[in-house]
């Protein structure tokens, strides 16, 4: 009993800090000690407040542009946050609908998709990413699009399995026998019961599609640079490690702490939905 | 019965690898970047001739599915034709020169990852919820937490700058470069008794392939362990200690031959994965391989080269599932192959 | 009288839950003679494969025995070291469990089991090791036992794994074989045919048995005596001839009004009111009381202690009072 609370309560905390992020994220403007752009020549790599050559106006920091990090690190929180979520929502719809329909429907759909899932998984990520955005320059619906390219494939085949096994259930048995329509046992039957393992899945793909928002960026091929952006701020720094590496860290940093409380969040999600499912 | 399965796979490995090829031919030549310009770029004044006729030469004013099908055929013989951002060098002797060291690298890092993680995760089975399972658990969930460009220059801080015990950026000590026998330098300065050279390429690799085996290393321990969980409690695990086996051979015979059969998909996956990680880790250490290639090759418009070395990674994968597969069907005899 | 092979005494094992303390096993004695054969007989719950596994000293984490004597040959098997208990499993002391299909490792060739049991014994290695598993499997009643070895264990039906199991249990020439409801997963025919093998097993090699099992059907065919449990205790034991046709406790008595009897249709079938109790709350008092048709004041209040009625019959009841005490009542965990 003990332990099980004990679970809990990590994945719970894990939660909150995700809601601090997000709202660091919406009160950005407000929290921010500083504009996100605004260069201090004067304080140009200035190092953390608790350093001796440090600098109190800049609590983490400043870059080499003199910028100060926390307030583009709070700023950052959007554009990956906000990508994360439309991202996900985006491959959870697409993936979801197709999944139901390969499951439910099977047959020639079911093996063409099989064939495209196959060639897509084949298909390394960045480099299909690389040759958009090199292509289409800094471009954000088309950073949405090279993020969502293979995502939807994860929900498409938990989708598809559940759909799968659903079918043969009594509860559709039974709808059926009632002269229910398709869409109706869809969506009103099966739908619901497939839920909690994709929310669950929702969860673990939003850490993912962070981390490769933030590998985008830093490689020059995601966020365009005027929006400060955890990646980009990363490869900034990454002139000065020699230094002044706390340029390069924090930002890491933040994407570390995030990413790891919505893993945490998504796993003890999934923990608290198994059991029960079970029954 | 492993021919038949062999032959069914590699039959398979053909419509994927047409796919994967078309879906780069669309997407590079359909995007604006000209490899003409590109290759002009420092030439000052050109003619619309010169213009005109470089591109005849390299058969660009063809219609696209004529580009296509000539690119198919000569793909299947292994011709790529030449480069267009190296100049005068062919694809192939390119792609051939780099191969080698993202060979190298994804081998040691593959190799780290699994040294590690496997004995890890049945450890951390044999006492869940003890301290080497929390330590164990609290690691792996760092891991794919992490982004591997940030661990990489996070490795580089502390390992490189700050204590100056390992390098940052290359694959060797240029003066120590060993003899060419297969272009891995490990394995030639092995192969020529050549000390030196063996540590001063397992030094370069030491940084890029921690941060490469991290992510890999962290998945394959949580499959390892949960795995080891669900067999240890078996009924078979309980009679062979009944039979008065002595608990290692129970545990590393009888329990982690089961519990290996679903990490060997998770394996193979994660090693996938390793080969997309690569082009990033090659990116932030300078390591001269194929990842790197593919990201300047990128930029640079040059289509043979990104066709040559997307097909390469399509085909590892495909390999890569092969190899799982024939694995799992050997681990696990109730498994039907083909 | 010669010392029996085994002789359990005040046994108890208990297993940590967060609820609290479950006694499991709680003060239990056996005594099995060579080349006897003692039924242990209960319903599911009732202590009776924890206390097979006690003997042989597989209780892991989080269980474990807290109290008691398990004289194997006149030595305390619960004092002896890791290794000297390796040695006794499967070579003096052998094992078949329940369900065959769990039991053998799937991955692995039953060749490959036969033989590892015989060389962990040191009792063939190679070759020879190989030849003796044929000749085992034949002795098993295996048809084609040689093509039979290099098969999986998931290619043969239930009972010719059951076979299997128990070929290598007596691989090794135990002196007693503990058998964990080696009928129940198999249905009525290959029961029969799996009995015969014990049967004949046990005469061929004089082994002693541990039967434990809820089949009274199979107790009266298969046993010399029988030893029933209710609740982690022993509540009656004695000739089995004599527990069937004359029991001594009201549950004992209880448990073959359950049966239907062949012939008897007259007879009829009556269950025992109530359930079993919660191991972990225990009622003072005896742990049948709350069911038993026959309860009196007093047995409310104390556990009653065996009492010896002679011949070798012991009863744990207030009823049969009149007789002297070898064990005195349970401790607590």
């Amino acid at each position: 009993m003990l332990k099980l609370l004990l679970a809990n309560r990590v994945a719970a905390v894990a939660g909150l800090l995700v809601v601090a992020f997000v709202m660091v994220a919406i009160m950005a403007p407000i929290l921010a000690p500083c504009d996100p752009n605004e260069q201090h020549p004067e304080a140009i790599r200035a190092a953390p407040f608790w350093r001796a050559d440090g600098d109190s106006r800049f609590l983490l920091g400043s870059d080499s542009l003199g910028r100060d990090l926390l307030s583009r690190i709070m700023f950052g929180a959007r554009i990956s946050i906000l990508l994360g979520v439309v991202v996900v929502l985006l491959t959870l719809l697409v993936g979801t609908g197709l999944g139901m329909l390969a499951g439910y429907f099977g047959g020639a759909f079911d093996a063409v998709m099989s064939r495209i899932v196959d060639t897509l998984l084949a298909f390394p990520f960045l480099i299909f990413a690389l040759a958009i955005m090199a292509a289409t320059g800094p471009n954000l619906v088309a950073l949405v699009s090279a993020l969502a390219f293979k995502g939807w494939v994860d929900f498409y085949r938990v989708a598809r399995a559940d759909v799968l096994a659903a079918r043969e259930a009594d509860y559709v048995t039974a709808a059926r026998g009632v002269g229910a329509s398709t869409a109706y046992i869809l969506f009103s039957e099966i739908l619901p019961n497939i839920v909690p393992p994709l929310i669950v899945l929702a969860a673990l793909r939003m850490a993912i599609i962070i981390i490769a928002e933030a590998s985008l960026s830093f490689l020059g091929i995601g966020v365009p640079p005027s929006i400060p952006a955890w990646g980009t701020m990363v490869a900034d720094g990454r002139a000065d490690i020699a230094s002044a590496w706390w340029i390069a860290t924090f930002p890491g940093l933040a994407i570390l702490t995030l990413v790891l409380a919505v893993n945490l969040f998504g796993e003890g999600l999934r923990d608290a939905l198994d059991p029960r499912m079970r029954q | 019965m492993w021919g038949r399965f062999l032959r069914q796979r590699l039959l398979q490995l053909i419509p994927v690898l047409i796919g994967v090829s078309f879906i780069v031919f669309l997407t590079m030549h359909l995007t604006p970047g000209d490899p003409i310009e590109h290759m002009l770029g420092q030439a000052g004044r050109v003619t619309q001739e010169q213009i005109d006729e470089l591109r005849a030469h390299y058969g660009l004013d063809r219609p696209l599915i004529v580009q296509y099908g000539l690119f198919l055929g000569n793909a299947a013989r292994g011709e790529f034709g030449p480069s267009y951002s190296h100049h005068g060098r062919t694809v192939r002797s390119v792609v051939a020169a780099r191969l080698p060291a993202t060979l190298e690298l994804t081998l040691f890092a593959f190799v780290i990852a699994i040294v590690f993680a496997i004995p890890a995760g049945v450890i951390a089975s044999l006492r869940p919820h003890g301290l080497f399972d929390r330590l164990a658990t609290v690691g792996a969930l760092l891991g794919i937490s992490m982004p591997g460009f940030w661990l990489g220059i996070v490795l580089m801080i502390i390992f490189g700058l700050q204590r100056h015990w390992l390098p940052i950026s290359g694959r060797i000590d240029l003066a120590l470069i060993p003899e060419y026998v297969t272009g891995v330098h490990t394995l030639d300065a092995l192969l020529t008794a050549n000390g030196p050279a063996f540590w001063s390429a397992l030094k370069h690799l030491a940084l890029p392939g921690v941060a490469m085996a991290a992510p890999m290393a962290a998945m394959v321990m949580r499959m390892v362990r949960s795995s080891m969980i669900g067999v240890l409690a078996q009924d078979y695990v309980q009679f062979a200690r009944a039979k008065g086996l002595p608990e290692t051979t129970v545990v590393g015979k009888h329990a982690l031959r089961n519990a290996l059969i679903p990490t060997v998909n998770i394996v193979a996956l994660q090693t996938g994965l390793l080969l997309s990680g690569n082009m990033i880790i090659e990116t932030v250490f300078q390591f001269p391989g194929l990842g790197k290639l593919a990201v300047d090759a990128i930029a640079a418009a040059d289509y043979p080269l990104v066709q040559a070395v997307v097909l390469i990674y399509a085909v590892s994968y495909v390999l890569l599932n092969l190899v799982a597969d024939a694995l799992h069907a050997a681990l696990d005899p109730r498994v039907q192959i083909a | 009288m010669a010392a029996p092979l085994l002789e359990v005494r005040d046994l108890s094992t208990c297993f940590s839950t967060y609820r609290g303390q479950l006694r499991a096993v709680d003060g239990v004695g056996l005594r099995i003679e060579r080349g006897e054969t003692l039924a242990l007989v209960g319903e599911s719950g009732c202590g009776k494969s924890v206390t097979a596994l006690s003997i042989m000293r597989l209780i892991r984490r989080p269980g474990r025995i807290v109290r008691g004597e398990v004289l194997f040959e006149g030595e305390d098997l619960l004092r002896k070291s890791g290794l000297e208990m390796r040695r006794i499993r499967g070579g003096r002391i052998a094992m078949v469990f329940q369900d065959p299909l769990s039991t053998l490792n799937p991955t692995f060739s039953l060749e490959n089991q036969v033989v590892e049991s015989l060389r962990i014994h040191r009792v063939a290695r190679g070759k020879e090791a190989r030849e003796r598993s044929v000749r085992l499997l034949e002795a098993m009643g295996i048809p084609a036992p040689r093509e039979r070895l290099r098969s999986y264990p998931h290619e043969l039906s239930g009972g010719m794994r059951q076979r299997v199991m128990l070929a290598i249990a007596v691989s090794c020439e135990p002196d007693l074989l503990i058998a964990d409801e080696p009928t129940t997963a198999l249905d009525v025919t290959l029961q029969a045919q799996i009995l015969d093998l014990l049967g004949q097993i046990r005469e061929e090699r004089g082994l002693a048995t541990l039967l434990i099992t809820h089949d009274l059907g199979i107790v009266s065919q298969f046993s010399d005596r029988a030893a029933v449990m209710y609740a982690g205790q022993v509540v009656e034991e004695g000739p089995v001839a004599e527990l069937l046709e004359n029991p001594l406790h009201p549950y004992t008595a209880g448990l073959l009004r359950c049966v239907p009897r062949l012939g008897r249709p007259d007879v009829p079938i009556r269950p025992i009111e109530g359930s079993v109790p919660d191991m972990i709350a225990l009622p003072p008092g005896c742990r049948f009381a709350p069911r038993c048709p026959e309860v009196m004041e007093r047995c409310r209040v104390a556990v009653p202690p065996l009492y010896d009625r002679g011949g070798r019959r012991i009863v744990r009841c207030y009823i049969h009072e009149s007789g002297a005490k070898p064990t005195g009542p349970p401790g607590a965990c």
